[in-house]
C-alpha cells in the first residue's frame, strides 16, 4: 500500500468528517484514519428498527455491564440500544485528578451518531466577552468570520429553526422548525409576557424537516419524528458523518479511510520544519505504520487531539507538538450542565401531539450580553420543553382493570428547564501525559485535572433562581430544582487544550488553526476552543473544520504547505 | 442534546433470586425444574399476580398475554442486584403465605376477586413499608412485581399496540393536536 497522500486526517467524527469531504470536494487526495472500527450507514445500526418489547431488556442494561461501566454508563443517551456506539470502561483508561467523565465512542462516525444535534450558531457576544468582561481571551476571529461557514455547514446538514431574530442566537440557514407543543407555545409566551429580554423559540437542531436537493444528492430524506436518532436513523433524518460527509467524500474516489488505526503521534521533520505525517498503531495487530502527508488536520475530539500533540515529540518540540510555551494541554473548559427544574402545568386537557419530537424548545442567553449584570460571568442557554405523562392519577389503589384503563390514557402535563453553562477556561483546569501508566497501544494515559470554580456555583444558583421564577410566572406547579452536581465531562461538551489565540506566545493555534510553529497541521476539533460560549459547540467545530480545509487546499495548491 | 430520555430514565431495576424457594407454591405437589433461578411454576405465579394488577379488559388483553413473568425473569435475573434478587425471590414466598393466611388458599387456586383483594392489600402493606425504610435500602418486594407488571406490560406488544397506541414511524411531527377523553396516550 503506498503510504503517501496529500492530506490525512486524524478522526472520523464531527469535524473529521468535514474535514474529508472539504478536503476531497477541493481534490487533494484524503487518508481519514479513525481508531475504531468501520460504522457504515444503514448496514451496521443493528438495533435500528427494534420496537420497545424486541430489545432483550426493554432498553435497560444489565447489572453487570453496569457494574463494570460506571463511566460510560452515565453518559446521556445510553441504553441497551446504544451501547455498541460507545468505548467500555475497560478499554480505554484514563487518570482522573479530579472527577472528569470523559465519554467517548470510538467507532466510523465517533460521537457523531450519538450527538444532541442542537445547533445554534455563537454570538458576536460569546466571541468578545471573555476579554470585555475581563475573564479570558479574546479570539483572533470574530462571528463575521465564521458566519458563512455557518451557512455552508447549515445548507448541507440541514437544520432546522426559526429566524427569530436574536442578537444572543443568531439566525442561520433553517429548514422549518418543529412546532412548540400546546404547552411549550404557553411557556414561551408566558415568558415573554413577564421578560421581554427571554425568548424561549424553537429548536435548532440538525433534522432535516423539509429535503432540499443537496440532502437527496447524500440519500438523506425528512425526518421521520421517532426519536430513536442514536440508534442511527435508517432516513437519515439527523446528521451524522456516516450518514452524510463521509459517504460524500467518499464518492469523491478521493478518500481511504483506515478503521482500527489508532494514532500514535503527529511525525515532525526538523529539516522542513513541518509535519511529515502520522504514526499509526493498528488497534487490533499492534503493528505501526507510518503515513506522510503534506496536510494534517487533527479532529481526534479535544482531549484525544491534545493527547496526540502532547505525545509528539521530537528534538524541536520536546514537550509535544508546537508546545513551546506550555500552554498545550491548558485552558480545558467544558458546560455546566448541573441545573434542572421541572413541574406540572395544569389544564391543556384536550391537547395532545402526534409522534415524537426529537427536538427540544431553546431559552436563549439573557445574562451578561452587552455587559455584566450578574454576580458571576459567562451566560448559560437553556432547552426546556413540555410533555404529557401517561396514565391519569388514580386515587383508588393501583390494582385492577379501573387502574389499568386509567393508565392507558395521557395524563397531566410536565414542564422542565435545564441549563448549559459557559465554564471560564484556566490555565490549571489542563490534561497532560501520564509519565507511568500506558495504554494497551502503550501510548500514555491521559490524566484530567478539570474542575468547578465559583463562577460556576453562581452561575447553577442563577440558573435554579431564574428557571423557578420563569416556571413560576408561566403558571407551573409543584416545582422542584435540582442541583446534580455531576462531574465536569458528563456534559460531553469538554473543550480547549490547544486554544486559538492571536498570537505564539498566548495560544497554539492561529486564526486558521494551524499550529503556530508547525504549520501544515491544523486542529479544528473541540481542542481549539478558545472560550466555550453557552452554545452547543459541534457545529462551530464543524464550521471552523470547513473554514481552515478550505484554507488549506488554497494554500496547497499555492505550494504554501 | 436531547437529554430529556436521559433524565426520565432513572432506573426502576430492583430485583430477586430464587434460591432455596421450591416448595413454596403448591406443598407437596411435584415441582417443575428451574431454569436458572426461576421455575415454570414461579413464572405462572408471576403471570397471574400481573394479570391480577393488569387484567384483560375490553379492548386489550392483560399482562399475563404481555407474558410478564417470563419478562420479570428476564430483568430480575439480569438486572437486579443480590440484595434485590433475594427480597424478590423471598417475596413471592411471602405472596403466597400472604394469600394462605389472608385468603385461605394458595395464590394460584383462589378466584380473581380474592386474588385482588389480596393484591390490594400488599399494595397498602408496600406503600407502608417504603415510607418507613431508609433511602438507600431496596424497596419492598411487591413494589418490584408492581413496577415491573407496569414496565413491562406497556412496554410489550400487546400492551404498547392495544392499550395505548404505539406508531413505529410516525412520519412527521404535530406538536398541537386536539386529544378527546377516552383516546389512548402514545405509547
Amino acid at each position: 500500500m503506498d503510504n503517501t497522500f496529500d492530506a490525512i486526517v486524524i478522526g472520523s467524527g464531527i469535524s473529521g468528517g468535514w474535514a474529508a469531504k472539504e478536503l476531497c470536494d477541493k481534490g487533494l487526495k484524503t487518508l481519514v484514519l479513525e481508531r475504531g472500527r468501520d460504522v457504515v450507514h444503514n448496514k451496521d445500526y443493528p438495533t435500528a428498527h427494534l420496537r420497545p418489547w424486541e430489545l432483550a431488556h426493554r432498553g435497560a442494561l444489565t447489572k453487570k455491564f453496569k457494574d463494570e461501566n460506571p463511566l460510560i454508563t452515565k453518559a446521556a443517551g445510553f441504553g441497551e440500544d446504544t451501547k455498541h456506539f460507545f468505548i467500555e470502561d475497560k478499554d480505554h483508561p484514563y487518570v482522573q485528578e479530579k472527577p472528569f467523565d470523559w465519554i467517548r465512542g470510538y467507532q466510523v462516525g465517533g460521537k457523531s451518531i450519538i450527538w444532541g444535534r442542537a445547533t445554534q450558531r455563537w454570538s458576536k457576544y460569546e466571541f468578545t466577552a471573555p476579554e470585555r468582561q475581563g475573564y479570558g481571551m479574546n479570539w483572533p476571529i470574530g462571528y463575521d468570520d465564521v458566519a458563512p461557514w455557518y451557512s455552508h455547514v447549515e445548507k448541507f446538514m440541514g437544520v432546522c429553526g426559526t429566524r427569530d431574530g436574536i442578537e444572543a442566537m443568531p439566525d442561520g440557514e433553517f429548514l422549518p422548525p418543529f412546532q412548540f407543543n400546546c404547552v411549550e407555545q404557553h411557556m414561551s409566551d408566558k415568558i415573554k409576557e413577564h421578560f421581554p429580554d427571554r425568548n424561549m423559540v424553537h429548536a435548532r437542531w440538525a433534522h432535516i424537516t423539509e429535503p432540499q436537493e443537496v440532502h437527496i444528492q447524500q440519500g438523506r430524506g425528512k425526518c421521520q419524528a421517532r426519536n430513536l436518532c442514536m440508534r442511527g436513523c435508517p432516513f437519515g433524518g439527523y446528521f451524522s458523518s456516516v450518514s452524510s460527509t463521509l459517504p460524500w467524500a467518499d464518492k469523491t474516489g478521493n478518500m481511504t479511510i483506515r478503521p482500527f488505526s489508532v494514532v500514535h503521534s503527529v511525525l515532525y521533520d526538523e529539516a522542513t520544519g513541518k509535519a511529515s505525517g502520522v504514526r499509526v498503531i493498528d488497534a487490533n495487530t499492534k503493528e505501526t505504520t507510518d503515513f506522510k502527508a503534506r496536510i494534517i488536520f487533527l479532529n481526534a475530539s479535544a482531549l484525544n487531539s491534545t493527547l496526540i500533540m502532547l505525545n509528539s515529540k521530537s528534538d524541536r518540540f520536546p514537550n509535544g507538538l508546537g508546545n513551546d510555551n506550555d500552554l498545550l494541554g491548558r485552558y480545558v473548559g467544558f458546560h455546566n450542565y448541573r441545573g434542572w427544574a421541572g413541574g406540572k402545568v395544569d389544564g391543556f386537557e384536550d391537547k395532545y401531539y402526534y409522534g415524537r419530537n426529537p427536538t427540544e424548545p431553546i431559552i436563549a442567553n439573557f445574562r451578561n450580553l452587552g455587559k455584566k449584570d450578574t454576580d458571576f460571568v459567562g451566560g448559560y442557554t437553556i432547552f426546556s420543553g413540555a410533555w404529557r405523562a401517561r396514565g391519569v392519577h388514580f386515587k383508588q389503589p393501583a390494582i385492577g382493570a379501573a387502574y389499568k384503563l386509567s393508565q392507558t390514557e395521557p395524563g397531566g402535563w410536565h414542564v422542565y428547564m435545564y441549563m448549559q453553562g459557559e465554564t471560564i477556561p484556566k490555565a490549571e483546569n489542563h490534561v497532560r501525559l501520564s509519565e507511568t501508566e500506558k495504554d494497551q497501544w502503550g501510548i500514555p494515559l491521559l490524566i484530567t485535572s478539570v474542575g468547578y470554580d465559583d463562577n460556576d456555583e453562581k452561575m447553577v444558583d442563577d440558573f435554579l433562581t431564574q428557571a423557578r421564577l420563569m416556571m413560576e410566572k408561566a403558571g407551573v406547579k409543584n416545582i422542584e430544582t435540582n442541583d446534580s452536581k455531576q462531574a465536569p465531562g458528563l456534559d460531553i461538551h469538554e473543550m480547549g487544550g490547544a486554544r486559538m489565540g492571536t498570537d505564539p506566545s498566548n495560544s497554539i493555534l492561529n486564526k486558521w488553526n494551524q499550529v503556530h510553529q508547525c504549520k501544515n497541521v491544523f486542529v479544528t476539533d473541540g481542542a481549539c476552543m478558545t472560550s466555550t460560549g453557552n452554545q452547543s459547540p459541534s457545529i462551530l467545530y464543524m464550521a471552523l473544520t470547513a473554514r481552515a480545509a478550505n484554507y488549506a487546499a488554497e494554500e496547497f495548491k499555492k505550494g504554501n504547505l | 442534546m436531547n437529554r430529556r430520555e436521559a433524565i426520565s430514565a432513572t432506573a426502576l431495576l430492583m430485583g430477586g433470586t430464587m434460591v432455596g424457594a421450591q416448595a413454596f407454591l403448591t406443598g407437596c405437589k411435584q415441582q417443575a425444574p428451574k431454569e436458572g433461578l426461576f421455575s415454570a411454576d414461579d413464572l405462572a405465579l408471576l403471570d397471574e399476580v400481573g394479570e391480577t394488577i393488569l387484567p384483560t379488559t375490553e379492548g386489550s388483553p392483560g399482562a399475563k398475554a404481555a407474558r410478564i413473568g417470563a419478562f420479570m425473569k428476564v430483568i430480575v435475573t439480569d438486572c437486579y442486584s443480590e440484595d434485590e434478587q433475594k427480597i424478590f425471590t423471598e417475596g413471592l414466598i411471602k405472596l403466597n403465605k400472604a394469600s394462605q393466611q389472608m385468603q385461605g388458599d394458595d395464590f394460584m387456586v383462589i378466584g380473581a376477586e380474592k386474588k385482588e383483594l389480596l393484591l390490594v392489600a400488599l399494595l397498602e402493606q408496600a406503600e407502608k413499608y417504603n415510607e418507613g425504610k431508609a433511602e438507600d435500602e431496596p424497596v419492598h418486594y411487591f413494589t418490584m412485581m408492581h413496577q415491573l407488571t407496569h414496565w413491562g406490560y406497556f412496554s410489550s406488544e400487546p400492551g404498547a399496540t392495544q392499550a395505548l397506541r404505539y406508531i413505529a414511524v410516525p412520519g412527521r411531527w404535530e406538536g398541537c393536536v386536539p386529544y378527546a377523553k377516552g383516546d389512548r396516550a402514545w405509547a
